[in-house]
């Protein structure tokens, strides 16, 4: 496997040149979600390496981080990860009755991934639009989108999109 | 409110847009502030105006400013744009629809307080938001608002995103400089406060994003203008999130003071199919339960005016509890997000949500038993004064408030024998 500073020079660049020359360590976070983008959607040991050696800290340094903060994985899973808010507010507007009748529809429980390898249900926390629940974000390997006072049959039509453009 | 304050894309639909902006007076309080007043005229006019932190803690931000240290530099600002406090949606709303105002607002407080360097920290979900404000930051560049000798001065600014990935402790002010350094985000001892050690370890200034957009307004038309909003002791507009059991949840900009009862009645359209309202969390799930009696529904929204009913406003995040709702499922839910969002830095906290997660589990799932109830609520109270950060004690507030209010809401699910 290629550095991240080879493959996308411009990049690297770009976000080590939004801190302090001495504070390198700063574009940990963003180089690893390119590290993420750059692998379909998971951090793997040796980019955990990679992204260290780019600002000078250790791999196990790197590790930390990764496992501090929600949005990075270090696991594989569905190519999207279809994240819905069952927080208090969200709870309070039929968050969890909306996920579980997701679920059943899908054939899964929330944490599980879809026999294609192609949906993961999360729940998590408050997502700050709480006056548009239910609402989930899809995190995929490119980044992350609101869907918002979703329900539903839209929700599975949505699902259907993707699955289409898979096999087109 | 005859004009938007903050909002003022609802007034102004495309004020989103550079040329739009600057129609309606964009960036000549920068303008102003740099080329006719000393940075320290800055601070004062901020100063009397009252203007105090939207974030959480209420504090008055011109002091704040004061206080850097100047003979340690550089200095940085950073705007905390954090917002995962559930039951926030307000500076979302904001640099979503109105980017230059905010903007113009972090502008400025880097000027009076001698900062070429900002950041603007974005909880990780906001990756659209990042986005979008490196494109509006561009332009400001482009049109020379940012970038070196602005107004053909020697003061050279120049604001950055940062965005983090998934931890609500990370809005906490020390933490969030710890994730900015690309570090876990575990909060820091306090003192030493951030205006004499912040980010990299030099002075700096941090504000909430809706703090930060008042600012542009106050030093285009005074501190006097802006005292005609709000109360003497809290001035100003601030923005309501409303959510819950409201007709219409949404964010609503009003004038300090104003009721609970206002903001849910007549703004949010009353309760969902005319239900009874039962209690208010005026700060998100850091609240304590306020019990929706008339003299709560008339308590004017303001610092001083809700601890005397004993809760906060805090960063003014109302979720209405109507009859339908058990408070025992309430304080489940606010036990397991703060026991998820626990950093693990100090065991009261990081012990102390794990056993409240087990007892209000078994509790709101009807296979408690009384014992446990009282459990539950000396197990918050041992947390509190203990930990290192307020996120331990944000925790235990709807549990202790939840239990001593709303008792007969635990008693109806657990049964009165002691059950495994
Ligand atoms: C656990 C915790 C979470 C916080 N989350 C936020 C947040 O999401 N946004 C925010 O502006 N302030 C948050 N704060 C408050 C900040 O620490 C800090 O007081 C604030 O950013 C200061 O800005 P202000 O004076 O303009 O309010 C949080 C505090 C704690 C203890
Ligand atoms: S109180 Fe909780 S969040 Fe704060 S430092 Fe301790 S463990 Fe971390």
């Amino acid at each position: 496997m290629s550095s991240l500073a080879e493959k996308y020079p411009d990049e690297v660049q770009a976000i080590l040149a939004k801190y302090p020359a001495d504070q390198k360590r700063s574009a940990v976070m963003a180089l690893l979600y390119l590290a993420q983008r750059d692998n379909g959607g998971y951090v793997t040991k040796a980019a955990m390496e990679d992204v260290g050696n780019i600002v000078g800290i250790t791999a196990n340094e790197v590790a930390g981080v990764v496992g501090f903060y929600s949005l990075y994985h270090d696991k594989p899973a569905g190519k999207y990860r279809l994240q819905v808010c069952t927080d208090v507010a969200c709870a309070l507007r039929g968050a969890v009755q909306f996920v579980e009748e997701l679920c059943d529809n899908l054939g899964i429980k929330t944490g599980e991934t879809t026999p294609d390898g192609l949906i993961t249900v999360e729940e998590v926390k408050c997502l700050a639009a709480c006056d548009h629940a239910p609402v989930f974000q899809v995190q995929t390997a490119d980044g992350l989108t609101y869907h918002q006072d979703m329900n539903v049959k839209a929700t599975l039509e949505l699902i259907e999109q993707w699955r289409k453009e898979e096999t087109s | 409110m005859a004009e938007y304050i903050l909002l003022r894309h609802r007034d102004i639909p495309n004020i989103k847009d550079i040329g739009v902006y600057q129609e309606h007076g964009g960036f000549e309080a920068f303008r102003k502030a740099v080329t006719e007043m000393a940075p320290g005229d800055v601070t004062a006019e901020v100063k009397k105006s009252g203007l105090r932190g939207r974030g959480g803690a209420g504090f008055p931000t011109g002091m704040k400013w004061a206080f850097m240290d100047n003979r340690n530099w550089p200095h940085y600002v950073i705007a905390n744009g954090d917002e995962s406090e559930p039951g926030t949606f307000k500076d979302r709303e904001i640099m979503e629809h109105n980017p230059f105002q905010f903007l113009e607002g972090v502008a400025i407080a880097s000027y009076a307080v001698g900062a070429n360097r900002a950041y603007v920290y974005l909880r990780g979900e906001f990756w659209h938001i990042a986005k979008w404000l490196d494109q509006k930051i561009a332009e400001m560049e482009a049109a020379g608002f940012l970038g070196d000798n602005l107004f053909g001065t020697d003061y050279s600014l120049r604001i950055y995103t940062h965005l983090g990935a998934g931890a609500y402790i990370c809005g906490e002010e020390t933490a969030l400089m710890e994730s900015l350094e690309g570090k876990r985000g575990q909060p820091r001892l306090r003192p030493p406060f951030p205006p004499s050690y912040g980010l990299y370890g030099k002075p700096t200034v941090i504000n909430n994003v809706e703090t930060l957009t008042n600012v542009p307004m106050i030093i285009a038309r005074g501190a006097d203008w802006y005292r005609t909003y709000g109360t003497e002791k809290s001035p100003g507009v601030k923005l309501f999130s409303l959510s819950g059991r409201v007709n219409k949840p949404g964010n609503y900009e009003l004038p300090l003071g104003t009721t609970f009862r206002e903001l849910i009645f007549e703004h949010g359209g009353g309760i969902i199919d005319g239900k009874k309202i039962k209690a208010i969390m005026p700060a998100g799930a850091s609240s304590s339960l306020l019990p929706a009696t008339d003299e709560v529904l008339d308590t004017p929204m303001d610092y001083e005016s809700v601890p005397k009913m004993g809760g906060m406003l805090g960063s003014a995040s109302v979720i209405v509890l109507d009859e339908t709702v058990s408070i025992a499922w309430l304080v489940k839910k606010t036990v397991n997000f703060f026991r998820h969002e626990s950093c693990g830095k100090c065991t009261p906290c990081r012990e102390g949500t794990y056993w409240m997660e087990r007892l209000t589990g078994r509790i709101a799932s009807g296979e408690g038993a009384l014992q446990d109830v009282e459990t539950l609520y000396s197990v918050a109270k041992q947390i509190q004064g203990k930990t290192f950060c307020p996120l331990g004690e944000f925790s235990t507030m709807a549990v202790v408030t939840g239990i001593e209010r709303f008792r007969e809401d635990f008693d109806a699910l657990v049964k009165a024998e002691a059950s495994e």
